[in-house]
C-alpha cells in the first residue's frame, strides 16, 4: 500500500463524500478509473489503518485521521496548482495533472514556505488568499482566481489541524482559528462574537444538512451548512 | 472628544424648552420595544426611515417638566454596513445626535451585548446602559454587578425587567439626568498598538477639518476598518486622509498578521469580554425549562413533529375561530344591508352592493381570519419557537434559494400575501427578497383558505382541501427550484440568533399584530372596496361574459371547468373568494354539488389558489419591486395554474 495510492484513495473519498454522506464502491472505481474488486481489497486495507469506516453495504466515510490526509492532500494541490500557474506560467490545462504528480513529494515544510511564497505582498494581491482547505471542488486556478475576484476574504490563520464546524459532532468544542467568506459574511460573524481564538461548542447539528447551532459567548448562534463550512476551529487543545 | 462640539451646541438650545430626545439603541430581541411601549404607552407614530423600507417608530413621553421624544432605532448587533438598520441607526445617532441614547442590553448575554454597547461609546453620544431581562438571567444563574459594570463601562447603568415595568422609573430618571448634565466619561480604549493607529488617523481627521459631522475617532476607526460608506464620504473630501488611511491600515494588518476589520473586531470583544468577566458571577444551575423545550423543538425526528405541528396548529386554530367569528359578523353585518351579491338593476344599485360587500368581505376577512392567525402566529414568534422552525426548515429553504430565515415571511403569507410581502424586507439582498415574494404569492392566503374550504371542504371532505394544502407545497418547492435557476446571484447563507425561549410579552405580541394588520387596513381594504364595485358593475354591464366566453379554450378545453369559471377567475383577481361568492350568486344556490363534479371542485379550488395574485397583492408587488418584477411574477403564476391546473384535471379524471 504506497503512501501515493493510500492518499489517492482518501482524497477521492472526501471529494465525492457530499455532506458526510458514506460514498460507495462503485462511486470511487469510476472516479479513479479502477476495477471495484481492486477498490473493495484497498477500503479495507484503509479500514484496517484507520484512516476510514468502511462497510460493504453502507459504504465509506472518512475518519478524522482520514480526513486530515485528504485535507492536506488538497491544499497542496491548489497551492502547487497557483505556484505552477502564476509563477512558472505554465499552461493552465497541463496545471492540474501536474500537480497531482507533485502533491504527494511535497512535504509540510515545503508546503508552508511554497505558501508563504506566494503570499508575498510584491506578488499579485489574488495570491494573498490561500487555498481553502476543505474546498476540493475547484478545479482549475482560474476558477480559483475567480472565487477570489468574488471577493472571498480570510480572517484568522491557517494550520494543520483546523477542522471546519460543519465536521463537528454535537457537543464538540473548539477555538475559532480561521473563516474564510465574503467581507459582509465575515463582518457578521465577527459582530456575532466570532473572532479568532473564540472558544465555541456545537450545541446542535440539523438533519438533512441543516445548520449547526453554536454556543458563543453565552449566545446561541444558528450558521447555514455553507458558512459553517467555511468557519474552522482548532479542536486540539480541548480534546 | 473636543473635536465634534460644532454639531452639539445646535441641540443644547432645546434645554431650555424642556423638550429632550432619547433614542433606544441595541441588539435584536432585548426587550428594547418593551421599553418603548412602557415609555410611550400609546403616543407613537410608527412609519418609515425617510427614503428608506426601515420601520421608524417615534413616541413622547412627559416626565416631570420635560418633554421627551423616544426614538426606537431598529435592533442591530453592530454599527458596520451589513443592513440598512445599522446605516440608518448609526447616521442617526452620530448626526442628528440624540440628547441620550439608552443602550438596552439582555443581561443573560452580557458579552455579546457589550460589544455594541463599545462601539456606541466610540460615537460619543450620552448614554445609559439599561440591562434588561435581570429576571431572566438570575434564572440562568447570572448576577451582574451593577456598580462594577457602571465603573468599567463609565456610563451610568440600570437594571429593569421591562416586561413588568421594574426600573423603568428609575432609568428615565437616570437618561434624563444623563442628558441634562452630560457627565464626563473615561475612554474605553483599545490596546495600546491599535489605539496608536486610531489616534495617528484622529489627528489627522482633525487637522484636515473633514466636517463630517461625526466624532473623528470613530471616522478613524471606520476607516481603518475599510467601512465602506465611511471611506466614500471622506474621499469626497479628502485623497489625502483616505491615503494615510490605507497606509495605516496595511501596517497595522501586516503587522498583525490580520484584517484591519478583524482586528478592531476582535479588539472590541476582549474588552467586551474583560468587562463581562469583570461585571458577572455565573451560579450553576440545572436545566431550566427552556432548555427542555429547545431540545424538543430542534430534535433530529420531534423537531420536525413539532415544526409541522405548530404550522399546521396555526392553520387549524385559523380555520376554526375563523369560521366561527365570521359567521358572527355576517349575520351582524347583514341586519345593516343585505349581503348577496347584486348583479341586476341600476348601475348605481350593483356598485354600492358591490362596495357594501367590499367592505363585508374585508371585515369578515380581517377579524375573523386574519386578526387571530397573526395573533397567535406574533405569539410564536415572541417564544422564540418559529427561531426554531426556521432553524430546522433551513436546509430545505437553501434548495429554494432562501434560508431559515424566509420562513417567517411565507408562514405571513397563510395570513394575507400582502404583508408577507412587505416582511420580506427581513431577508438579506434583493434576489432573496423576490425569491421570498414569489413563493408567497402561490401560499393560499385566509381569501383563498376560504375558497378551498367552500368548494372542496364542504363538497368533498375536509382531508381533500389538506391534501390540497399538501399539494401546494409541493408546487410551490418545485417552482421554487426553478425560480432560483432564473434569478440571477448568488444565494446567501444562515446567520441567526437563537433566542432562549420565553413567555410572549402580550405587548408585544399586540404591537405585532396590529402593525400585520395595518397594512391590510391601509392597503387590501381600499382595494377591496373600489374593486368590488367595478367588477360587479362589469358583470352586470355584460362585459365578463364574452370575456368567459373568449377563455373557454382554456377554462372548459384544457381544465375541464364549465364556461361559467372564466368569470369566476376573472371576478377572483379582485378578491380571490369572489370564486365562491361569485358562483353562489350566478348559480342562485349554495348547492355548487350540481353544477361542478368533484374534479372541477379540486382543479377550481387548485386553479385559484395558483393563478394570479390578487390586486392588492400585485399592488405592493410592485411597490416593493417594479412593474418589471410584479409583472413577471404574475405571468408566473398563471403559466403555473394553467399548467398545473390541467394535470390536475387530466390526472383526477383517471380516478374519480
Amino acid at each position: 500500500m504506497s503512501r501515493r495510492s493510500v492518499e489517492d484513495y482518501l482524497k477521492t473519498v472526501y471529494d465525492l463524500s457530499k455532506n458526510g454522506e458514506a460514498v460507495t464502491t462503485t462511486q470511487i472505481s469510476k472516479a479513479l478509473n479502477v476495477a471495484p474488486a481492486s477498490v473493495t481489497e484497498m477500503l479495507k486495507k484503509l479500514a484496517d489503518n484507520n484512516y476510514i469506516e468502511y462497510s460493504p453495504y453502507h459504504g465509506t466515510n472518512l475518519t478524522s485521521d482520514g480526513r486530515r490526509i485528504a485535507e492536506k492532500m488538497a491544499r497542496k494541490h491548489r497551492l502547487l496548482e497557483r505556484f505552477l500557474h502564476d509563477i512558472l506560467k505554465i499552461d493552465n490545462m497541463k496545471v492540474h495533472s501536474q500537480a497531482c504528480d507533485m502533491e504527494h513529494a511535497l512535504s509540510d515544510d515545503a508546503e508552508e514556505s511554497l505558501c508563504r511564497f506566494l503570499k508575498h505582498p510584491d506578488s499579485c494581491p489574488d495570491d494573498g488568499k490561500t487555498i481553502p482547505p476543505c474546498d476540493l471542488k475547484i478545479g482549475s486556478c482560474e476558477e480559483c482566481m475567480k472565487l477570489h475576484s468574488q471577493g472571498l476574504e480570510e480572517v484568522g490563520k491557517h494550520n494543520q489541524n483546523l477542522i471546519s464546524i460543519s465536521n463537528l459532532r454535537e457537543g464538540q468544542k473548539g477555538k475559532i482559528a480561521f473563516i474564510r467568506g465574503g467581507h459582509n459574511v465575515l463582518q457578521r460573524l465577527l459582530d456575532m462574537g466570532l473572532t479568532p481564538g473564540t472558544k465555541i461548542c456545537v450545541v446542535r447539528v440539523a438533519p438533512l444538512g441543516g445548520p449547526v447551532e453554536l454556543l458563543v459567548r453565552s449566545s446561541k448562534l444558528a450558521l447555514g451548512k455553507g458558512i459553517a463550512s467555511k468557519v474552522f476551529v482548532d479542536t486540539e487543545e480541548e480534546n | 472628544m473636543s473635536c465634534h462640539s460644532s454639531g452639539k451646541s445646535k441641540k443644547n438650545n432645546n434645554h431650555s424648552g424642556k423638550r429632550l430626545t432619547i433614542a433606544l439603541a441595541g441588539n435584536a430581541n432585548v426587550g428594547k420595544s418593551v421599553i418603548f411601549n412602557q415609555l410611550t404607552g400609546s403616543n407613537q407614530i410608527i412609519g418609515n426611515w425617510p427614503g428608506k423600507t426601515v420601520d421608524r417608530a417615534e413616541g413622547t413621553l412627559r416626565f416631570e417638566d420635560y418633554d421627551i421624544k423616544v426614538i426606537d432605532l431598529p435592533g442591530i448587533y453592530s454599527f458596520s454596513t451589513f443592513s440598512m438598520e445599522e446605516l440608518v441607526s448609526r447616521n442617526y445617532i452620530a448626526l442628528e445626535k440624540p440628547d441620550v441614547v439608552i443602550n438596552v442590553l439582555d443581561a443573560s448575554i452580557l458579552e455579546r451585548n457589550l460589544f455594541f454597547t463599545i462601539q456606541l461609546t466610540e460615537m460619543e453620544v450620552p448614554m445609559v446602559v439599561c440591562l434588561n431581562q435581570v429576571d431572566e438571567a438570575k434564572k440562568k444563574g447570572i448576577i451582574i454587578h451593577k456598580e462594577k459594570l457602571q465603573e468599567a463601562l463609565g456610563v451610568p447603568v440600570a437594571l429593569t425587567v421591562a416586561t413588568r415595568g421594574e426600573g423603568i422609573y428609575e432609568l428615565v430618571k437616570t437618561a434624563v439626568d444623563v442628558a441634562k448634565n452630560k457627565p464626563k466619561r473615561k475612554e474605553i480604549k483599545y490596546r495600546h498598538d491599535v489605539e496608536e493607529y486610531i489616534g495617528k488617523l484622529a489627528s489627522l481627521i482633525r487637522v484636515e477639518q473633514l466636517e463630517l459631522g461625526y466624532p473623528s475617532r470613530w471616522v478613524a476607526i471606520k476607516l481603518l476598518e475599510g467601512d465602506s460608506e465611511i471611506s466614500k464620504l471622506v474621499s469626497s473630501k479628502s485623497k489625502k486622509v483616505i491615503e494615510e488611511s490605507k497606509r495605516l491600515s496595511r501596517e497595522l494588518s501586516t503587522s498583525c498578521e490580520e484584517p484591519c476589520f478583524s482586528i478592531i473586531a476582535s479588539e472590541r470583544y476582549a474588552l467586551a469580554s474583560m468587562i463581562a468577566s469583570r461585571s458577572l458571577h455565573q451560579n450553576e444551575v440545572k436545566s431550566t425549562l427552556s432548555e427542555k423545550i429547545d431540545w424538543l423543538t430542534t430534535h433530529k425526528v420531534l423537531g420536525y413533529v413539532t415544526s409541522a405541528s405548530v404550522i399546521v396548529g396555526l392553520l387549524l386554530w385559523t380555520f376554526i375561530v375563523g369560521d366561527f367569528l365570521s359567521g358572527l359578523i355576517e349575520e351582524g353585518l347583514s341586519l345593516i344591508a343585505p349581503l348577496d351579491l347584486v348583479l341586476g338593476g341600476s348601475i348605481l344599485e350593483i356598485a354600492w352592493n358591490g362596495v357594501w360587500g367590499g367592505i363585508v368581505a374585508g371585515v369578515t376577512l380581517i377579524i375573523p381570519f386574519v386578526i387571530p392567525f397573526y395573533l397567535l402566529l406574533a405569539m410564536i414568534e415572541d417564544s422564540g419557537i418559529l427561531t426554531r422552525v426556521a432553524f430546522m426548515m433551513d436546509s430545505a429553504m437553501h434548495k429554494i434559494g432562501l434560508h431559515g430565515k424566509a420562513l417567517i415571511p411565507m408562514i405571513l403569507g397563510y395570513g394575507c400575501n400582502v404583508p408577507a410581502i412587505h416582511s420580506t424586507k427581513i431577508m438579506e439582498t434583493r434576489r432573496e427578497k423576490i425569491l421570498a415574494a414569489f413563493a408567497i404569492t402561490f401560499i393560499p392566503c385566509t381569501a383563498v383558505t376560504i375558497v378551498i374550504l367552500g368548494l372542496v371542504g364542504a363538497f368533498l371532505g375536509i382531508q381533500w382541501a389538506l391534501a390540497l394544502y399538501a399539494v401546494n407545497i409541493a408546487i410551490i418547492f418545485l417552482l421554487g427550484r426553478i425560480a432560483v435557476k432564473v434569478v440571477p446571484g448568488k444565494s446567501t447563507g444562515l446567520i441567526m440568533e437563537m433566542h432562549s425561549f420565553k413567555v410572549p410579552s402580550l405587548k408585544v405580541v399586540a404591537k405585532q399584530t396590529w402593525t400585520r394588520t395595518k397594512s391590510l387596513i391601509y392597503i387590501v381594504f381600499p382595494i377591496y372596496i373600489v374593486a368590488s364595485a367595478l367588477i360587479q358593475v362589469l358583470y352586470a354591464l355584460g362585459v365578463l361574459m364574452p370575456i368567459s366566453e373568449a377563455m373557454s379554450p382554456l377554462t372548459v378545453g384544457w381544465l375541464g371547468l364549465p364556461i361559467l369559471a372564466g368569470v369566476l377567475l376573472v371576478m377572483g383577481v379582485v378578491r380571490k373568494e369572489f370564486i365562491i361568492v361569485g358562483a353562489v350568486t350566478i348559480l342562485g344556490t349554495t348547492e355548487l354539488g350540481l353544477f361542478f363534479t368533484p374534479v372541477q371542485f379540486l382543479t377550481l379550488a387548485l386553479v385559484g389558489t395558483l393563478y394570479i395574485p390578487c390586486v392588492a397583492t400585485i399592488g405592493i408587488l410592485i411597490k416593493e419591486f417594479g412593474w418589471k418584477s410584479a409583472g413577471l411574477i404574475s405571468v408566473a403564476n398563471i403559466l403555473a395554474a394553467i399548467l398545473f391546473g390541467g394535470l390536475a384535471f387530466r390526472l383526477l379524471s383517471l380516478f374519480m
